[in-house]
């Protein structure tokens, strides 16, 4: 008889007899990990810079693994509130049994990465969520020729992809051009340095702010990276940076003709440099509560303070795995700064905010 | 006659007229009141936090630990020693799940933890009603038109006469023993609540319409009733009567204790029931001083505080019914200062007398009102 044979009139026994509950909300008076819900256990906390730590996460039964190059949103619980915020995955790819890191940036006034940095302990337990994200790896890895461009904290989803080649032991043929402001404040600097003994890697740090002589390069250029890869369009590439980066980056692709080999992953929203509008009531169809919502806030967030739970993803625009029905009003897209919502539309409330009196399907 | 006691009904008349309500205040006392509450309910809101949300976890996981223990020391049950303290732990375990969690989590009191877990959206308590018919005939129709005689359904609970402003039938002789069997099932008293029995018994509603309504707990009921009175006995082995037997006076003594704190809520000597004119044209500040004035709380320690789901402080649960139940002890101090300040009555008094004059109104109202009280 098979194993799962076996388990399911067991767990079923178990679930009658925890009913109103699910049996690991017993289990897991014992040991968290065994809840019910997918979490991990903090098990390693490192400093990589003064601003960023490495947390190294012990997953539950739960947790289905990551690519590298994947993120993963980390539920962290703040004064009782949780928060949920997206990471990329730094480590390489792993099977489900193995622990995993994210490297997390000190966001200036962000509650949730000061939080990490400053309150954060190991043997804490956080929520975890499924990763996801296609910021991966080809499958033919060894026959395709790869750019990595990335400055700041964008190194961590092309680190782990960088680990993951050099631990399989995959001779693909790597370029990588790493910004950061000078060696201090560049993550992994020590371990991107060490790539390059290996025979198909070149790494590449660039520190744009550095004093005098340590001072190597200005901001990313096509000029600058014609000199340092002169046959960067026969590569796929792959960049991941704050908004300026991102922009150049993809103007040159683009400008080449060349926007299919690239591939993108943001980490901050991008938000529109336009004035927002007044916001208003947002009604909550279905809880069938009412709270105000300003011009510039999410309809997440304000689903959130409201004590609502919406199912959501990047928190960024991108997943859609936020998407709501409008019912009434319109709504600002705070990517674009457009204003527009028709009844029975689909918003994705993450990046949306109540342009007026708005009525959501929630 | 004697002249009466209370208000006469030409003093009352004369409030109402300038108020709405049986009490003396100017409209502009009454919002500086309601301004007040409002402000006392921010203050305490904006500061739930970290100790907070380790109250709750603390009080779930020590929940499930009795419960576990319960369970546990009623596999020996056929020890006495072990029946009783199993039998007890059980109930008691029921008690806090019922009470402090399951009560105030639906009210969406953790919400603002955003913990799927504990939230109220997703809760599920260990009765035989499920949540969300509860969520409906609690948190709206009993919370939002609270002692409004023929708008909340727990004036009563459409079984028993608790208040002069009910009409009087000889069905009504019989109510200490309704009385009674409410109190020994109450669970089932809640889980059917929202059946609408005398609606029912006057034809006004047809049996066939409560199909899905009924449908729905069954469900429930059948997932209570296999665990508690199947599954543990059978578990149990040789054991299996004095397993079934603690598991059934568990949720007897459960059903007892939660009946007793629900009706020394809202039925003590000195709460006030309104009429649907009450409460037309009611603004914020009013309902603030309905809810005042409907409810009462036992005064005990913090043993009782717990047990009752803080429903000890039903006064300020009914101010706010959305606060943190750990704060009401602190909110009540409050409460009652401002009330004074307003000349309210504040009604706080032991459970003895609270629970007393309960059952004295049971019985009182068996009979018809005396004519030479109100209408006089």
């Amino acid at each position: 008889m098979s194993q799962s044979n076996l388990q399911t009139p067991v767990s079923r026994l178990g679930q009658w007899l925890a009913s109103p509950l699910n049996p690991r909300q017993y289990l897991e008076l014992i040991n968290p990990l065994w809840a019910n819900r997918c979490c991990g256990e903090v098990v390693a906390i490192r400093r990589e810079t003064d601003a960023a730590v490495t947390l190294e996460i012990n997953p539950n039964h739960l947790w289905n693994g990551a690519v590298s190059g994947q993120y993963v949103r980390l539920g962290i619980d703040v004064e009782g509130v949780r928060y949920w915020r997206c990471y990329s995955v730094a480590s390489a790819q792993m099977p489900t049994d193995r622990t995993f890191s994210v490297t997390i940036g000190r966001v200036d006034g962000g509650r949730v990465s000061t939080h990490i940095q400053d309150a954060l302990r190991v043997g804490d337990v956080i929520a975890l969520d499924q990763a996801t994200g296609d910021f991966t790896l080809p499958t033919s890895a060894s026959q395709t020729p790869l750019l990595f461009i990335s400055a700041g904290t964008g190194v961590t989803p092309i680190a782990g992809m960088l680990r993951h080649l050099r631990d399989t032991g995959v001779e693909a043929d790597v370029v990588h051009l790493h910004y950061a402001p000078d060696q201090r404040r560049c993550l992994f600097a020590e371990e991107l340095a060490a790539f390059n003994q290996l025979s198909s890697f070149r790494t590449h740090q660039l520190y744009t702010r550095a004093d005098g002589a340590a001072k190597s390069s200005s901001h990313f250029s096509l000029q600058q990276l014609s000199a340092i890869c002169p046959d960067w369009a026969e590569r796929k590439a792959y960049v991941c940076g704050p908004v300026p980066l991102m922009d150049a980056v993809r103007q040159v692709w683009s400008d080449g003709n060349l926007s299919e080999q690239l591939t993108e992953e943001c980490f901050q929203p991008v938000r529109a440099d336009v004035p927002t509008g007044a916001g208003g009531q947002v009604s909550f169809w279905k809880a069938g509560s009412e709270v105000a919502g300003a011009g510039d806030k999410s309809l997440l967030e304000v689903a959130e303070d409201a004590g609502l739970l919406p199912a959501h993803g990047c928190r960024m625009g991108i997943c859609q795995g936020c998407i709501v029905t409008l019912k009434e009003g319109q709504v600002r897209d705070l990517t674009t700064g457009d204003v527009f919502g028709e009844a029975g539309e689909s918003i994705r409330i993450c990046v949306c905010a109540a342009a007026g009196d708005v009525t959501i399907d929630l | 006659m004697n002249a009466p006691l209370t208000l006469s009904a030409e003093q009352i008349k004369q409030f109402e007229s300038q108020t709405g309500l049986p009490y003396n205040l100017s409209d502009e006392q009454v919002q500086s009141f309601g301004a007040e509450i409002e402000a006392l309910r921010g203050r305490i809101m904006s500061t739930l936090g970290e100790r907070d949300a380790r109250y709750i976890r603390k009080v779930i996981k020590a929940q499930r630990w009795l419960e576990i223990g319960g369970r546990g020391l009623l596999f020996a049950g056929i020890l006495p020693p072990a029946w009783l303290a199993g039998t007890a732990m059980l109930g008691a375990a029921k008690i806090i799940e019922n009470m402090e969690i399951g009560h105030n989590v639906m009210h969406g009191q953790w919400d603002w933890m955003r913990d799927p877990q504990i939230h109220s959206s997703t809760w599920e308590w260990d009765t035989v009603c499920p949540s969300s018919d509860w969520k409906h005939s609690h948190n709206h129709l009993h919370h939002k038109w609270t002692n409004v005689v023929g708008m909340d359904r727990d004036v009563g609970y459409g079984i028993l006469r608790m208040s002069e402003e009910q009409k009087w039938t000889p069905y009504h002789l019989g109510q200490p023993v309704w009385n009674l069997l409410l109190a020994v099932f109450f669970e089932w008293g809640v889980a059917l609540h929202d059946l609408e029995t005398e609606k029912l018994a006057s034809g006004e509603k047809t049996w066939k319409e409560s199909v899905p309504f009924l449908k729905g707990v069954w469900k429930k009921v059948k997932k209570q009733t296999l665990k508690d009175y199947v599954l543990f006995p059978l578990l149990a082995g040789p054991f299996f009567l004095p397993v079934l037997a603690g598991n059934f006076t568990a949720n007897i003594i459960r059903n007892l204790w939660t009946y007793m704190i629900i009706f020394c809520g809202h039925f003590p000597a000195g709460v006030t029931h309104f009429t649907p004119k009450d409460v037309e044209n009611e603004d914020k500040a009013r309902w603030y001083i309905r809810q005042l004035l409907g409810s009462a709380n036992i005064r005990g320690g913090k043993l009782m505080n717990l047990m009752s789901g803080n429903l000890s402080f039903q006064i300020e649960h009914h101010l706010f019914p959305g606060m943190a139940s750990n704060r009401y002890a602190e909110a009540s101090i409050e409460v009652e200062k401002i009330c004074q300040k307003y000349g309210l009555p504040y009604n706080a008094h032991g459970l003895g007398r609270q629970f007393g004059t309960t059952l004295a109104r049971v019985f009182r109202l068996s009979l018809p009102n005396r004519r030479d009280t109100v209408t006089a």
